[in-house]
């Protein structure tokens, strides 16, 4: 059974000039966890937040547990958890004082509340810092608390809308523990993120997404074959970068990309495949500044699936002219 | 409905726990409203002959204590610009809680802050030397007054909280608006020293029938219709209730309806 289901859905702000869902369908199903991947400004939080009722589409319809999210935003509001970008809980309260808030306004009683409360903090590692102001958190707990918000009457259906965003490696571990845990404890999960590595961890099935639709969906096993694997990256001195460019033609089989200094194309056989580029190097009496396998990046599923890397358009190439002038 | 007030009393507590939590917020809410009752006490006091007995600070009082509740505009859409922003109200509205419990209980939490403040401007007051002459009944209806007009622009409060998203906007629009609207009006000097156009606003200014209502509640004469030739400056008391039955009237529905359907 799906859990969730999202149909041609269509939203566009200021007047249809920016469109920030374009006939976007996904799904998932019961119990499993579909990680939505993409970058900035690609739709992810505009979709979350149309599936958690706080946003409707322009048209388009969707489903949360059999409900029509447009039609009974209400009892589709009983059935779902969200925790956004941004923890938004009340950050002069306790982590405490929220949590009991919150279990107040899902109308568990008082004593209710109050033990729900202290079962999270528990849970989440935050008992010691349950009496002190959110101000006083640190990032990671902040997003644990407001992840436990979002917990307190056991959801069936949960919206993670990037949950590892701007925190530190450590943070993002504990935070991907914590998720874990919560898939295995059965619920359905529809995650964010803009990190292949985040969805590859969590989820069963990705969902990249890229200005406002869905381009590719599997596993995370099939959406790297698609990318080829792994990447063989060699950096030259200019001179050498044709040279270069066809030995690794040569490798891979496949279009080369190459940069000021670098070239990169698929390869099949890994490390096999790098000491062959290596001896090549070596017989073409070519000194590589640096070479190497590369993993696919978010940066590469976007390149394969789209021809345009995963950064906002407009960055892009400031972001390549300040690489140039410090050269 | 009994859901609905359930939420909301949650929400208000809320607000009365920040308080508690951080008490510098209900010193700041306190100090600038006593402060201007010394200044204009000490400052404008001496020079001002009003020819009332008890002399300028039977004037000034019911004037602050106007003023003081108009700015719950602002704090109204200034916290709620900023809960906005956090995120926390999309939250609590993504929670299966009944339509509008989080404004509703946004604006009891300003009215109890309003109640402490009024009492604490009150001792302020008294002990600078404001008697009311009136009786308990007509004082306690005069706080009544204040609490429901600061009340009711709570209310405008929540739409331009609503409408506008930066909370420092918010901020600059509250004063923007509730500062003119204060001094163009009878709260601190007569208005018939005014050009005539401003007279015009001053006599019919919700702030001045506010402050001709409170003066005459708390026992002074309605000076303010005997030199002003309008119905709401010689009516303040019906003209001031009228407004506020207005206000509401026109603000909650708005704003009930613009938090239901704001970010569609």
């Amino acid at each position: 059974m799906k859990s969730v289901i999202a149909e041609h859905l269509v939203k566009t702000y200021r007047n249809g000039e920016v469109k920030a869902l374009n006939d976007l369908s996904l799904d998932v199903e019961e119990g499993t966890v579909l990680g939505v991947l993409g970058p900035n400004g690609a739709g992810k939080t505009t979709t979350v937040r149309i599936l958690a009722t706080l946003l409707k589409p322009d048209s388009g319809s969707a489903t949360v547990a059999g409900i029509d999210v447009i039609k009974h935003p209400d009892k589709v509001r009983e059935q779902i958890g969200l925790s956004g970008q941004y923890a938004a809980v009340d950050e002069t309260l306790t982590g405490w004082d929220n949590l009991v808030m919150f279990g107040r306004l899902y109308h568990l009683g008082r004593q209710s509340s109050i033990d729900r409360a202290n079962d999270l903090l528990e849970r989440f590692d935050l008992t010691e810092a349950a009496r002190r102001p959110i101000k006083t958190y640190s990032g990671g707990m902040r997003r644990r608390l407001d992840l436990a918000a979002s917990l307190i009457v056991k959801p069936k259906i949960l919206f993670l809308d990037e949950p590892t965003t701007g925190l530190d490696p450590r943070g993002r571990q504990d935070m991907w523990q914590v998720i874990q845990e919560l898939v295995k404890g059965g619920v359905t999960l529809l995650l964010t993120t803009q990190y292949l590595e985040e969805a590859d961890q969590l989820a069963d099935e990705i969902a990249v997404i890229d200005r406002g639709t869905v381009i590719a969906r599997g596993t995370s096993d099939t959406l790297k074959k698609q990318v080829g694997g792994e990447r063989l990256e060699i950096t030259v001195e200019p001179a050498d970068l044709d040279k270069t460019n066809q030995i690794v033609a040569k490798i891979s089989g496949h279009a080369t990309h190459v940069d000021l200094r670098t070239v990169s194309a698929p390869v099949l056989h890994g490390s096999k495949d790098l000491m062959e580029a290596l001896r090549a190097m070596d017989d073409a009496k070519i000194h590589p500044l640096d070479i190497g396998l590369k993993r696919p990046s978010l940066d590469d599923v976007f390149l394969s699936l789209t021809g345009h890397v995963a950064e906002e358009t407009v960055q892009e190439p400031v972001a390549k002219r300040k690489r140039g002038s410090k050269r | 409905m009994k859901d609905a007030i359930h939420d909301a009393m949650i929400i208000t507590k809320r607000q009365i726990l920040q308080l508690a939590r951080v008490p510098e917020l209900l010193v700041f809410s306190t100090i600038q409203p006593v402060m201007f009752v010394l200044l204009f006490r000490y400052v404008f006091g001496g020079s001002i002959d009003t020819g009332q007995p008890g002399g300028y600070v039977q004037l000034l009082m019911p004037g602050i204590f106007v003023q003081t509740v108009a700015f719950t505009l602002a704090s109204t859409a200034v916290g709620l610009a900023e809960d906005m922003k956090k995120g926390l109200i999309d939250r609590f509205r993504s929670l299966p809680i009944s339509r509008g419990a989080v404004i509703i209980g946004r604006t009891f939490g300003d009215a109890l802050l309003n109640i402490l403040v009024l009492a604490v401007m009150a001792a302020a007051g008294f002990a600078v030397g404001w008697r009311p002459t009136s009786g308990i009944l007509q004082t306690t209806l005069a706080f009544l007054f204040l609490f429901m007009f600061g009340y009711a622009l709570s209310w405008i409060g929540i739409l331009v909280g609503l409408s506008v998203k930066e909370a420092r906007t918010v901020q600059s629009v509250g004063f923007l608006v509730t500062f003119p609207l204060t001094f163009l009006s009878n709260a601190f000097a007569p208005t018939t020293g005014m050009p005539r156009a401003l007279q015009y606003f001053a006599e019919w200014n919700p702030v001045s029938t506010m402050v001709a209502a409170c003066r005459q509640l708390f026992g002074l004469e309605n000076e303010f219709g005997a030199t002003a030739n309008s119905w709401p400056s010689q009516n303040p008391l019906e003209t001031s209730l009228l407004y506020m039955v207005i206000l509401m009237a026109i603000f909650i529905p708005l704003s009930i309806r613009k938090y239901n359907n704001y970010s569609n």
